[in-house]
């Protein structure tokens, strides 16, 4: 066990040196760099009319004077300390910047999550079960057309519908809280934030709820194939004491170790829906950074995101062996 | 679902004819001129000698004999028009204008073959790069194996989206720029299929007997491995394309797509950004649109999926 764990430890390294030198190069290597975009923000005169002198000097300041490799080699032991470096934009730590922004994020992301598990299992039991039944084909082809719905439409034709307008006036599609709300009691202003997330919230979970329950279907059949629930039903076991106890329980472990693999699709929703209904996470800040071109942010973005994901799938490939006894630790890479 | 999956490829084709024939179908050039007993297509060739004759002498002749024939839908995709901007759907402009008084269904016409060809070109990319990484990983396995699979693990770990958004906002958003990115990103689904498929092949006796007869490890991959590792690649490349025309109208939705005016269904649908409390046409057709080519590519994926693996269903 150990000597597995130490094994996909150091596996680790080169995976996460690629992830930084990729993110590195494709930022460094674009055109348009950041010291004339900075002073042409700062300053508000075009990048033609600035002399040599405050480039180089803007330049030193940040570092840029060096060669590439050198930069890297600075930013990489940077990192290790978490210390992305500062904003281009408003000179504040870049992880200072993400942790204020990562709790609504966060939530929005665990709510959908929780959501998609709870509907998803259901159905995907629901349809293995009766296979083929008008139940089944209805679920499997609803899901189907979810899937394909494209999430940054769903959103506008959302807020065109129930965001007031012509329409309907039911959900704000602005922020996630109401100005002044502050003197409300807590579970009003819990009310409150729960109206603001829902509609960003239900953009975020139907794709994501149509791929799991897919995959609960696949892997809850294929268990019923297996011979151990072949001997529970023919000692008399009642069907749903069947499934429930015996294949559902099977089917699950698959299902739950792919929460680490829908993280970098999470922030790529993030970016999208959030900017859509103007919420303060990360995925917006994500995209302001790249409208600013402010390297060190989108530079810890990324590789936040690789690094938690790949630490999330090394941890749910633990868990599957840990609680499936049949796979062993040789036949895994 | 075999219903539904030829129901996925009938509108298919029916957009790859939209996208051959937009000209024909959507536009301000006739389709056929017959004019100073002169016969002209304007729409294909030969407009040029057409300049300078006004549309109205156009319709009416200058002798006897003389027509011209228009597409159904007589305006062009970026032909603006002051006078109507922002007007819901009428029987002129079926699909309603947009800020500018374009309208909305000939930009739609317009832009089926911009976003099936970014779905087209984007796979083919991914799929190359896929075969290539993915068979001489198979194939050799060792070392060239553990470097592919920390290109998958890479790959698999990147916030891929907002990879491909940086790039684009850091390169210029040219169309090949969007299908090489998009291609470039999309790749491991269909590396990892073809690898796995090597890996099996490799212990086969037909692949041993041409080892053992001389033939040269790539033609051995190419005439031998890789006809039988194509068919899960097709349906890979299938979903493949629908989730390419996802990105790529995620990305002019998001204003880093084909730069305007080039009419796309992303482009069009981000317009309703900005309208959102009436233009409800801006937002249903494009993204209507959008939903029926994806939901279609979806269906016939699924449609070979169960054809070459009856155990799935």
């Amino acid at each position: 066990m150990l000597d597995y764990i130490l094994k996909r430890l150091l596996l680790l390294i080169p995976t996460l040196f690629g992830i930084t030198v990729i993110t590195f190069l494709v930022i460094q290597l674009a055109p348009g760099n950041p010291v004339e975009r900075k002073i042409q923000i700062e300053q508000g005169v075009k990048a033609e009319a600035i002399t040599k002198e405050i480039i180089e000097q803007t330049k030193k300041l940040y570092g840029l004077d060096k060669p590439i490799y050198i930069r890297y080699w600075i930013w990489l032991k940077q990192i290790f300390t978490l210390d992305f470096g500062l904003s281009y934009k408003d000179h504040r730590p870049v992880i200072k910047k993400i942790a204020e922004r990562l709790p609504v994020t966060l939530s929005l992301n665990i709510i959908s999550i929780l959501l998609v598990y709870i509907m998803a299992i259901p159905l995907g039991v629901l349809s293995a079960v009766k296979q083929g039944s008008l139940s089944d084909r209805l679920i499997t082809f609803s899901l189907f057309a979810l899937y394909s719905i494209p999430s940054f439409w769903l959103a506008m034709v959302l807020i065109f519908f129930l965001g007031g307008g012509d329409f309907w006036d039911v959900f704000p599609v602005y922020g996630i809280i109401s100005p002044g709300v502050d003197d409300y009691p807590i579970y009003a202003k819990a009310l409150n934030f729960l109206w603001h997330i829902t509609l960003p919230v239900v953009c975020l979970t139907y794709g994501d709820l149509a791929y799991l329950s897919r995959y609960q279907k696949g892997s809850l059949l294929e268990v019923l194939r297996e011979d151990f629930v072949r001997t529970a039903r023919s000692k008399g076991l009642p069907e749903s004491k069947v499934i429930l106890r015996h294949a559902l329980r099977n089917s699950l472990i698959p299902i739950i170790t792919l929460v680490a693999a829908i993280l970098p699709a999470m922030i790529g929703g993030s970016v999208i829906i959030e900017s859509i209904f103007s919420i303060p996470g990360i995925g917006q800040l994500g995209f302001e950074s790249i409208l600013s071109r402010d390297y060190p942010v989108i530079m810890a973005i990324s590789t936040l995101t690789a690094f938690l994901t790949l630490i999330g799938i090394l941890i749910s490939d633990i868990i599957y062996v840990l609680v499936d006894p049949r796979i062993s630790f040789e036949g895994r890479r | 679902m075999d219903r539904l999956a030829l129901a996925g490829l009938i509108i298919i084709f029916t957009l790859f004819v939209v996208a051959v024939f937009d000209g024909f179908l959507a536009g301000n050039k006739p389709i056929v001129v017959r004019w100073n007993g002169g016969l002209y297509f304007p729409v294909l060739f030969r407009y040029n000698e057409l300049e300078g004759v006004e549309t109205v002498n156009l319709q009416q002749g200058s002798r006897k004999g003389d027509f011209a024939l228009y597409p159904p839908l007589s305006y062009a995709p970026n032909e603006s028009d002051l006078l109507t901007v922002l007007s819901p759907p009428s029987i002129s402009h079926p699909f309603g204008t947009d800020d500018r008084g374009r309208d909305v269904l000939s930009r739609m016409i317009h832009g089926t073959r911009i976003s099936l060809s970014i779905g087209f070109i984007a796979v083919g990319i991914a799929a190359l790069i896929g075969i290539l990484l993915g068979g001489l990983s198979g194939f050799y396995g060792g070392k060239v194996d553990f470097i592919v699979s920390r290109l998958f693990e890479i790959m698999m770990t990147f916030p891929v989206f907002f990879l491909i958004l940086t790039i684009l906002a850091f390169r210029d958003p040219s169309i090949y720029n969007i299908m090489i990115v998009i291609g470039a990103t999309g790749w491991t689904g269909i590396a990892r299929l073809v690898r796995g498929d090597f890996l099996k092949l490799r212990n086969y006796g037909f692949v041993e007997a041409a080892i053992a007869l001389g033939g040269s490890d790539f033609r051995i991959m190419l005439r031998h491995m890789l006809p039988n590792a194509l068919a899960p690649v097709l349906v890979a490349a299938t979903f493949g394309i629908a989730g390419a025309i996802l990105v790529e109208s995620a990305l002019s939705f998001l204003g880093f797509g084909v730069p305007p005016p080039t009419p796309s269904w992303g482009d069009v649908l981000s317009q309703s950004k900005r309208y959102v409390d009436f233009a409800w046409w801006l937002v249903l057709f494009p993204g209507g649109a959008i939903f029926l080519t994806v939901t279609s590519f979806n269906l016939v994926g699924e449609g070979f999926r169960n054809a070459i693996d009856p155990k799935i269903r």
